[in-house]
């Protein structure tokens, strides 16, 4: 048979090909779940050094930052003044010395971190984790497969990823420093080097963002097509879990999202170096810069979906496997993601209220954009519809699940305030904004993974993550995120302007310093509890209590594999029979019952 | 929470602010109730031994009830808003005839104000350029042409809960009635660079007898 013969194929594997450049769907899913960590903890780095900032504007950081005794006479007391000192001596221009002069962040850095935290947590955090690392790993698993449809370009699509991590790094060390005119990258600021003085910055910004692009349409492609036509005998689509459901939406809105920003990226290119003035507004080019926004937006809606929707089908997965109850209305939560991804392409208006966009279409924007709080509601309801008389387990994974769906009802509230024109004039680019977006992707996006991390990390490597440390660590984020970012609804409602480096230069934000330096002290904890995840991690891989096949009693097919998932996945591929979430069915014996059983009558399939 | 919002001091500003609290309340009920029943349902419904739960597969009823109510919800709150969100910005519905007209231009890292002069044209040598300080009177229809020479800043005053981006090649209109006399700040509420912190502009509003000695001041007849 085919299949046998693909599995005895891959018996033999060097180390290179078996870790590094591995076309196997799991090692690939586990390298995006590493470079995404890895990339937090960047991403996560920079906005500490600008929170700093906004709570002590001005005054040198903590550990590296001059003595005010140095600052104030120049005269050296410790050692960071010396290393200071020989950094002011010497001849070169010192990396440190243009970015951070006695430890203070300048203006023009400052830009630089924040556009580079949102490009980062976006486009190298949560993409790479929610659709890369549990794309990859959970696609050929939950729909029965032995791997992807294209494992080349699987693997292609990880180290285009890893190519456009470097460039994107790399844009910290070129002179001028890197883009700084946020990760909206708005024209003209971002289109002519005179209005910033960013040269080969931004111009990688844009070309690491092409390359992530490519990764992103080649992993979409390949998830589409595995998804229609390899699932196993009997996987009908509404036999299917509900996070392939996400995933499937998700790889679609990819494929079509990604292409309007890598055009809109390509012609930033052309008006910086070629001197096209596609977004720039002067007389003789004909150009606009709203342009710019329109199709940066156009792909930048669907993409805030992209970082929640695969969120929403995990959170689904959680609850309903530790309610042990079916899905709340399953075809409900099908159609209402779908009708998030479709809307999703008619709100990108929202974001140009302001913008000078003709008022009339503001109107209508702002009707499509609320009417996206009908599937928001349907899912929440049904949600906990699953709970309800259900026999929850407070696992840790789904205390992340609960989490996740209180966190969206905040994140999907304040969206309503935005979403209405009139009170959009104050509250748009105040830390209002900045609130909502951490409420979803941070609230919403991140205790999904965190949940899906450690609910399938016995799938993944055998072992369970240490329950202590994952418990500590849920509380410390749990409480961290709420004091780092709902005090930010009250920065917003003053007025708080959101990017600008010092709010002490405002007279109508005097009463704000507490709460500043407040979110700022969270947002230290917040970022320190993310080490007690990553030590865990790690330290689980090789340490961790051995898990056995099915640790948490789970219907879906990925539970069906034997632990460790050999190559191939499965010994024969299994056969499925029902959907996906028949816990606790009447007159049965144990509460669950796997989609692959065989002895039961399909009739009590859950489709 | 909405103590926090600055003194409003324009005449549509308390057609925002009352968009605001019915928002607040309307989401601040909504979270309660529905925090309030998932947390009694995490109570209720907690593990407990030999107890099995309730095989449920959902209910179309229930659906169709929560669907239809946050549409109809959504549809009123769109209602109320449409008006407000013309009165302040559609260029058709301003109060004609203003009493003052500036132009206001962004560049970086400040704002430009120019006033048309006694003979209410642009391009002429009466007008008047003021760097950063905008002067008008107080219960008086002022139109402002929004522009940039740069790149986008945008016109923020957030006690009169107006907000406008201001683009390069484009005169964008906005209008405003302020009804308190006092000094306001005009931050720039776009990024528009490295000196976008700290870009702040100042609107002056006198009341009609200190404004006609303002003027008079200024152009001298």
């Amino acid at each position: 048979m085919h299949d046998n013969e693909h599995t005895e194929h891959h018996h033999e594997e060097s180390f290179i090909s078996k870790y590094i450049f591995s076309l196997d769907h799991k090692t690939i899913g586990k390298q995006f779940l590493i470079y995404g960590l890895i990339m937090f903890f960047v991403g996560g780095g920079l906005a500490l050094l600008f929170r700093w900032q906004l709570a002590y504007p001005d005054q040198p950081l903590p550990i590296i930052g001059a003595s005010q005794q140095y600052l104030d006479d120049g005269e050296v007391v410790t050692g960071t003044d010396r290393m200071w000192e020989r950094i002011y001596d010497s001849d070169k221009e010192e990396w440190l010395e243009v970015n951070m002069p006695s430890g203070v962040i300048t203006p023009e850095f400052y830009n630089m971190l924040f556009t580079m935290h949102a490009t980062i947590m976006v486009f190298f955090v949560v993409v790479p984790i929610l659709v890369g690392a549990f794309g990859n790993f959970l696609i050929p698993l939950m729909i029965g497969t032995r791997d992807m449809a294209f494992p080349i370009l699987n693997m292609l699509s990880f180290w285009l990823a890893v190519l456009a991590a470097i460039v994107m790094v790399l844009g910290f060390f070129v002179p001028g420093g890197h883009a700084s005119a946020g990760w909206t990258g708005y024209a003209p600021l971002s289109a002519d080097p005179q209005w910033t003085g960013v040269e080969w910055g931004l111009n990688l910004w844009a070309i690491s963002l092409l390359l992530q692009g490519f990764s992103s349409l080649v992993g979409s492609i390949n998830y589409i097509t595995t998804i229609i036509n390899m699932r196993a005998p009997g996987m009908t689509f509404f036999r299917m879990p509900l996070v392939i459901w996400s995933l499937f939406i998700v790889a679609i809105l990819l494929l079509l999202a990604f292409p309007v920003l890598s055009s809109a990226l390509a012609l930033l290119i052309f008006d910086r170096l070629a001197g096209t003035t596609f977004f720039s507004a002067t007389a003789e080019g004909g150009g606009d810069p709203l342009l710019w926004q329109h199709l940066f937006w156009f792909f930048g809606h669907p993409e805030v979906y992209i970082l929640i929707l695969p969120g929403m089908g995990i959170a689904s997965e959680l609850i309903a496997v530790f309610s042990r109850k079916p899905i709340f209305g399953y075809r409900s939560m099908v159609y209402a993601m779908i009708a998030i991804a479709f809307l999703g392409w008619i709100v990108w208006g929202h974001h140009m209220f302001q913008s000078g966009m003709r008022p009339g279409l503001g109107s209508i924007f702002m009707t499509t954009t609320m009417l996206i709080a009908v599937p928001s509601a349907i899912k929440t309801f049904n949600w906990m519809g699953t709970m309800f008389r259900g026999s929850i387990r407070f696992t840790t994974p789904m205390l992340h699940g609960i989490a996740f769906v209180s966190m969206f009802v905040i994140g999907g509230l304040s969206g309503i305030y935005m979403a209405n024109t009139p009170v959009d004039i104050f509250i748009h680019d105040t830390y209002y904004i900045v609130a909502h977006i951490h409420y979803v992707v941070f609230g919403g996006s991140l205790f999904a993974i965190f949940g899906g991390i450690i609910f399938w990390f016995p799938k993944m490597y055998g072992r369970y993550m240490n329950d202590v440390l994952a418990k500590i660590h849920f509380w410390l984020t749990f409480i961290a995120f709420n004091c780092t970012f709902f005090p930010m609804h009250i920065l917003g409602v003053g007025g708080h302007m959101r990017r600008i480096s010092n709010p002490q230069q405002y007279e109508f934000l005097q009463g704000f310093e507490g709460m500043n330096i407040f979110i700022t002290m969270s947002a230290f904890t917040l970022g320190f509890a993310q080490l007690i995840l990553v030590f865990n991690f790690f330290w689980s891989m090789y340490k961790g209590k051995v898990a056995e096949q099915n640790p948490w009693q789970v219907n879906t097919l990925e539970w069906e594999a034997p632990t460790p998932v050999p190559h191939g996945n499965f010994g024969q591929i299994p056969t499925v029979y029902r959907g996906p979430y028949e816990y606790s069915v009447p007159g049965e014996e144990s509460d669950w019952i796997p989609q692959a059983e065989p002895e039961h009558a399909p009739a009590t399939g859950g489709d | 929470m909405l103590q926090w919002l600055p003194e409003n001091v324009s005449t549509y500003g308390q057609s925002v602010d009352n968009l605001f609290y019915a928002i607040y309340y309307l989401t601040l009920v909504v979270f309660i109730l529905v925090m309030g029943t998932l947390i009694v349902f995490l109570i209720k419904y907690r593990h407990q031994e030999g107890k099995k739960a309730d095989y449920i597969e959902g209910s179309t009823t229930l659906e169709i009830v929560w669907t239809a109510a946050t549409t109809v919800i959504v549809f009123v709150l769109a209602m109320f808003s449409y008006p407000q969100w013309n009165n302040i910005k559609s260029p058709t519905q301003f109060p004609e005839n203003p009493d003052v007209v500036v132009q206001v231009s962004g560049k970086q890292f400040n704002w430009d104000m120019t006033y048309p002069g006694p003979d209410n044209e642009f391009g002429t040598d009466d007008d008047l350029e003021l760097e950063n300080e905008l002067h008008v009177p107080m219960d008086a229809v002022v139109h402002i042409r929004l522009t940039s020479i740069d790149v986008i800043h945008s016109f923020f005053v957030p006690q009169l809960r107006l907000k406008q981006d201001a683009l390069p090649n484009r005169f964008i209109n906005v209008w405003f009635e302020a009804t308190k006399a006092g000094r306001y700040e005009i931050p720039c509420a776009e990024l528009c660079g490295f000196g976008h912190s700290g870009m702040l502009g100042y609107l002056n509003v006198h009341t009609q007898a200190d404004y006609d000695a303002w003027v008079q001041e200024r152009w001298p007849q």
